[in-house]
C-alpha cells in the first residue's frame, strides 16, 4: 500500500495509521500526538493536535475528504495523498488546538517537574502563539496527593485519557477516572483514595503533562540537570521487566522512570517498587548513558557522541 | 401520526387498538423484513433527530453477520433546546411508539430493542412501561408475536440527563453502562453498535412514522410534501407566538404560514414584528426575519429539509430537529446567543479539546459583551475560536456549539457592535426595539 505524505512516498502495511506513516517517514512531516500513545489500545482521537488534511482519499476514490482528520486514528488507503506540515489549513487548526490547551494551563513551568520533559512544551513551541488572546480566569484546582507516591495538579491536565487506559490495561483494578464533564472534567478517585496498584506508577510517565508527578522526585532536580542511565535489576515482580533508566545528580540516584522510544511513549513497563523504592546506587546494574536527543532541553551540558563522531576521535 | 392525539383515552391500549392501532404490525409479520425495508426506502423517509438521514438507507446498510443479534435503539433523549415534540408523542400516544418499535424491529431483525429516554423524562418512563405490558398481554410483544414466530423484548432505559447522550455513540455507550462519551467514527453503528454488534438508532419520530408508511404504503407516504421532505413532520413551536406547541405538519406549507396563520403559531404575540427565528432547534443557523420567509433568491420559503436549508450557511439554515424558536422585536440576539453558548459549554463532554475548552470561552465572551464588558476585538475572536471548533471535533456538538454563533455575528453584527459602543445602555435597553426591526425590511405581522 502506498500512501504520500507532504510529498513523500511510502510503502506501509495495511492497517497502518497516517501517523504511523508519518513517524516512518520522520521529521517535520510527523503530526504532534498529545493523546495517542501506541502502548496504549483504543488511545488517541481526543486532543485533536494530530490533524492532518486528506486531499486524496484513495487511489480508487480520489476525492477529498470534506474535514481535517485525525492522523492517529485515521487508517491509510492504497493512493491516500495527505498534506501534514505543508498545509496552511492544518497549521492553523493546529495552532487553535494549541491555544485552546492552553488558556486553561497555569503556564507554571517554573515550578513544574515536567519542564523539559513536556509534550505540552513542545506543542507551545513548535504551534503556539506568542500571547494569549484569553482574559477570563483559569480553570483552578487544588493539587491532590493520589498516595504516598504520585501527585496530580489537575490545573495541568490535558484529559488525553491515557492514565485511565494505562490503569485499565495495566493493573489488575482501576482506581481512578474521568469526573464530570466538559471543562469541569477530571481526573480523580471520587472519594479521596490511594492509587496503589502494583504498574500504576506509569501513570507518571504517560502523562504528557505535569498533571501526575513522581512525589518521591519532586523538586529534587530539574531535569536536564540530572544524568540519565539505563540500568536494570532483578525484579521479582511479576511483569515487570526491570530495565528503567536511572536520573542521578552526582552520585545519588534521584529518580527512576521507565525507557521510552523517541516519541516518548514507554517502551518497558516497570513495576512501582522499581520505580519509587530503588534508590541505591547497589540496586541497580549500569548499562551505559540513556539517549537524549540532541534537540532536547535534558542534553544541556552533557551531549552525546554520535556514533560517527566517536569512531572520528 | 397525531391525528388520534385527542381521544380520550388514547394512550391505552384498548382504546388504541380500537382505532386501528397495531393494524402496521399485524400487516408487517405478513411481509418479509427486506420487503418493510423496501417500503420505507421508498417512503423516502429522512431521520427526525436532527440530521435528515435517509431511515431505509441507514436500514440497508446495517451488517447482517451469522451468529450476532442486531438491535435498534430508539433515541428518546430528546434535549436539544426547543425541542418538544417526541415527549408530546410518547405522552400522548405511547401505543404509537411501542407499534412503530415493534415493526421496525421486526424489519431490522433485532429481538432485543431499547428505548433509551433521558433522564428528566422520568414520568414517561413509567407510561411507556405501561404500555409495555399492555402491549405485551395483548400478544404484540415477547415469544412467538402472534404466531409468527418473532420474539422480541423491549426496554426503557432512562439516561442520566446529559444532552451529549443524544449523540448516537454517546447514547450507546451509556447504554452500556458506561461514561456517555462519543464514539469516533468509524465503526458506525450499523457495523459496530451496542456491545459491538450491528446497531440501528433512530429517533422517537421516525420509528413512529413507520406505522403509516406500513399502513399507506411507501409510495403513497412519499407522495406527501415536496420533493426529497416527504411525510410529514412534528414542529415543537416555541418563542413570541400566539399559539406555541406541537405541529404535524405537511411538509409542503411555507415558512409564512406556519407563523402567521391561525392554524399553526398564529402570528407574532401582541402584534409585534417578527425580528429572527431559529428553525430547527438551538443548533442550527438563526435566521433573521428578513431571510425567514423568503430565501435570498426571493423564493417562499418552505418548510422542508431542502428550502430552509437553501442558501447553505450564508443565508439559509437547517429544518434540523424541528424545534422552531421564534423572535419578536423585543428579543436580544446577544442574550440568546448567550445562552444558547451556556449550554453548549454545560454540556460538552470534555474528550477533545476544540469543544472542551472552545465552548467554555466563547460563553465567557458572550458573558461579557451581553454584560456590557465587551471589547471591540471581541466579535473577531469569537468569530475566530467558533471556525476553530467546527468541523475539528469527534462529535457534531462541537459544530452545534459553533454554528449558533457563527449565524448570530453573521447577520446580526450590528448588535454586537452596539453592545460593545453601548455599554451602560445594552444593560438597560434593547438594540431590537429601537432601532432593529425598522432598520431592515422586515415584513409586517
Ligand atoms: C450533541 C447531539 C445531540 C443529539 N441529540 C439527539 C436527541 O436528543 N434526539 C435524537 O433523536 N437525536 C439526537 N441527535 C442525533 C443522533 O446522533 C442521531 O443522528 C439520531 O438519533 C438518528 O436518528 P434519526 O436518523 O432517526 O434522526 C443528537 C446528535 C448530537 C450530535
Ligand atoms: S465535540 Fe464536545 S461533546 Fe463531542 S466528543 Fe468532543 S468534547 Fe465531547
Ligand atoms: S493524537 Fe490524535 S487526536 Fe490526540
Amino acid at each position: 500500500m502506498k500512501v504520500t505524505i507532504d510529498g513523500i512516498e511510502i510503502e506501509v502495511a495495511d492497517g497502518t495509521t497516517i501517523l504511523q506513516a508519518a513517524r516512518q517517514i520522520g521529521g517535520d512531516v510527523v503530526p504532534p500526538a498529545m493523546c495517542y500513545y501506541k502502548p496504549l489500545a483504543g488511545s488517541g482521537g481526543k486532543c485533536r493536535t494530530c490533524l492532518v488534511k486528506v486531499t486524496a482519499g484513495s487511489a480508487k476514490d480520489p476525492r477529498p475528504m470534506p474535514k481535517l482528520v485525525v492522523s492517529c486514528s485515521t487508517m491509510c488507503q492504497d493512493g491516500m495523498v495527505v498534506e501534514s506540515s505543508t498545509s496552511p489549513q492544518v497549521a492553523e487548526a493546529r495552532k487553535g488546538v494549541t491555544e485552546f490547551l492552553l488558556i486553561n494551563h497555569p503556564l507554571d513551568c517554573p515550578v513544574c517537574d515536567q519542564a523539559g520533559e513536556c509534550k505540552l512544551q513542545d506543542l507551545a513551541f513548535e504551534h503556539g502563539a506568542q500571547g494569549t488572546r484569553y482574559q477570563e480566569d483559569r480553570r483552578e484546582f487544588e493539587p491532590v496527593d493520589l498516595g504516598p507516591n504520585i501527585k496530580l495538579h489537575m490545573t495541568r491536565c490535558i484529559m488525553c485519557f491515557r492514565c485511565v487506559m494505562t490503569a485499565d490495561q495495566l493493573t489488575n483494578e482501576r482506581q481512578h477516572g474521568i469526573l464530570n464533564r466538559g471543562d469541569k472534567a477530571e481526573i480523580g478517585t471520587y472519594i479521596e483514595q490511594s492509587l496503589n496498584n502494583d504498574f500504576i506508577g506509569n501513570v507518571i510517565d504517560v502523562c504528557p503533562v505535569g498533571a501526575l508527578t513522581d512525589r518521591t522526585f519532586r523538586f529534587k532536580s530539574r531535569v536536564w540537570f540530572t544524568n540519565q542511565f539505563n540500568a536494570h535489576r532483578n525484579c521479582t515482580t511479576d511483569k515487570c521487566s526491570g530495565n528503567a533508566v536511572i536520573h542521578k545528580v552526582g552520585d545519588e540516584i534521584v529518580r527512576v522512570s521507565a525507557r521510552k522510544n523517541e516519541f516518548a511513549e514507554v517502551t518497558e513497563w516497570i513495576c512501582n517498587t522499581c520505580r519509587f523504592d530503588k534508590k541505591e546506587n547497589s540496586d541497580w546494574t549500569i548499562e551505559g548513558p540513556a539517549h537524549i536527543d540532541r534537540h532536547s532541553v535534558q542534553s544541556q551540558g552533557h551531549y552525546e557522541l554520535s556514533t560517527e563522531e566517536s569512531v572520528a576521535i | 401520526m397525531l391525528a388520534n392525539d385527542r381521544i380520550p383515552g388514547i394512550e391505552t391500549y384498548d382504546v388504541y387498538r380500537k382505532h386501528g392501532g397495531y393494524a402496521s404490525v399485524e400487516k408487517a409479520l405478513k411481509m418479509t423484513p427486506d420487503e418493510i425495508v423496501q417500503e420505507v426506502q421508498k417512503s423516502g423517509l429522512r431521520g427526525r433527530g436532527g440530521a435528515g438521514f435517509p431511515t431505509g438507507m441507514k436500514w440497508s446498510f446495517l451488517a447482517k453477520p451469522e451468529g450476532i443479534p442486531r438491535y435498534l435503539v430508539c433515541n428518546a433523549d430528546e434535549s436539544e433546546p426547543g425541542t418538544f415534540k417526541d415527549r408530546y408523542l410518547m405522552e400522548k400516544i405511547p401505543h404509537l411508539l411501542i407499534e412503530g418499535m415493534i415493526a421496525s424491529s421486526y424489519a431490522l431483525g433485532a429481538n432485543t430493542s431499547y428505548i433509551y429516554i433521558r433522564g428528566e423524562y422520568m414520568w414517561i418512563v413509567g407510561i411507556l412501561e405501561k404500555a409495555i405490558a399492555e402491549a405485551k398481554a395483548a400478544g404484540f410483544l415477547g415469544k412467538n408475536i402472534l404466531n409468527s414466530g418473532y420474539n422480541l423484548e423491549l426496554y426503557v432505559n432512562p439516561g442520566g440527563g446529559a444532552y451529549i447522550c443524544g449523540e448516537e455513540t454517546a447514547l450507546l455507550e451509556s447504554l452500556e453502562g458506561k461514561r456517555g462519551n462519543p464514539r469516533m467514527k468509524p465503526p458506525f453503528p450499523a457495523v459496530k453498535g451496542l456491545w459491538q454488534s450491528p446497531t440501528v438508532v433512530n429517533n422517537v419520530e421516525t420509528i413512529a412514522a413507520v406505522v403509516p408508511i406500513i399502513n399507506m404504503t411507501g409510495d403513497e407516504y412519499a407522495k406527501l410534501g415536496i420533493g426529497k421532505s416527504t411525510g410529514t413532520k412534528l414542529i415543537s413551536a416555541s418563542g413570541n407566538i400566539n399559539k406555541p406547541g406541537v405541529y404535524e405538519i405537511e411538509m409542503n406549507i411555507s415558512v409564512e404560514e406556519f407563523v402567521m396563520s391561525d392554524e399553526y403559531c398564529g402570528g407574532i404575540k401582541r402584534g409585534k414584528r417578527l425580528k429572527a427565528c431559529v428553525p430547527g432547534g438551538s443548533s442550527v443557523p438563526i435566521l433573521p426575519a428578513n431571510l425567514l420567509f423568503k430565501t435570498a433568491k426571493g423564493e417562499q420559503r418552505m418548510m422542508t429539509y431542502e428550502s430552509l436549508s437553501d442558501g447553505g450557511f450564508a443565508t439559509g439554515s437547517m429544518l434540523g430537529s424541528g424545534g422552531f424558536i421564534v423572535y419578536d422585536e423585543d428579543q436580544c440576539i446577544v442574550r440568546n446567543t448567550w445562552n444558547f453558548s451556556r449550554f453548549y459549554h454545560h454540556e460538552s463532554c470534555g474528550q477533545c479539546s476544540p469543544c472542551r475548552e472552545g465552548t467554555g470561552w466563547m460563553e465567557k465572551i458572550l458573558h461579557r459583551i451581553e454584560y456590557g464588558h465587551g471589547t471591540a476585538q471581541d466579535i473577531d475572536l469569537l468569530w475566530d475560536i467558533q471556525r476553530k471548533i467546527e468541523g475539528n471535533t469527534i462529535c457534531p456538538l462541537g459544530d452545534a456549539a459553533a454554528w449558533p454563533v457563527a449565524a448570530a455575528i453573521r447577520h446580526f453584527r450590528d448588535e454586537f457592535e452596539w453592545h460593545i459602543k453601548n455599554p451602560k445602555e445594552c444593560m438597560e435597553r434593547n438594540y431590537g426595539l429601537a432601532k432593529y426591526a425598522d432598520e431592515r425590511e422586515i415584513i409586517p405581522a
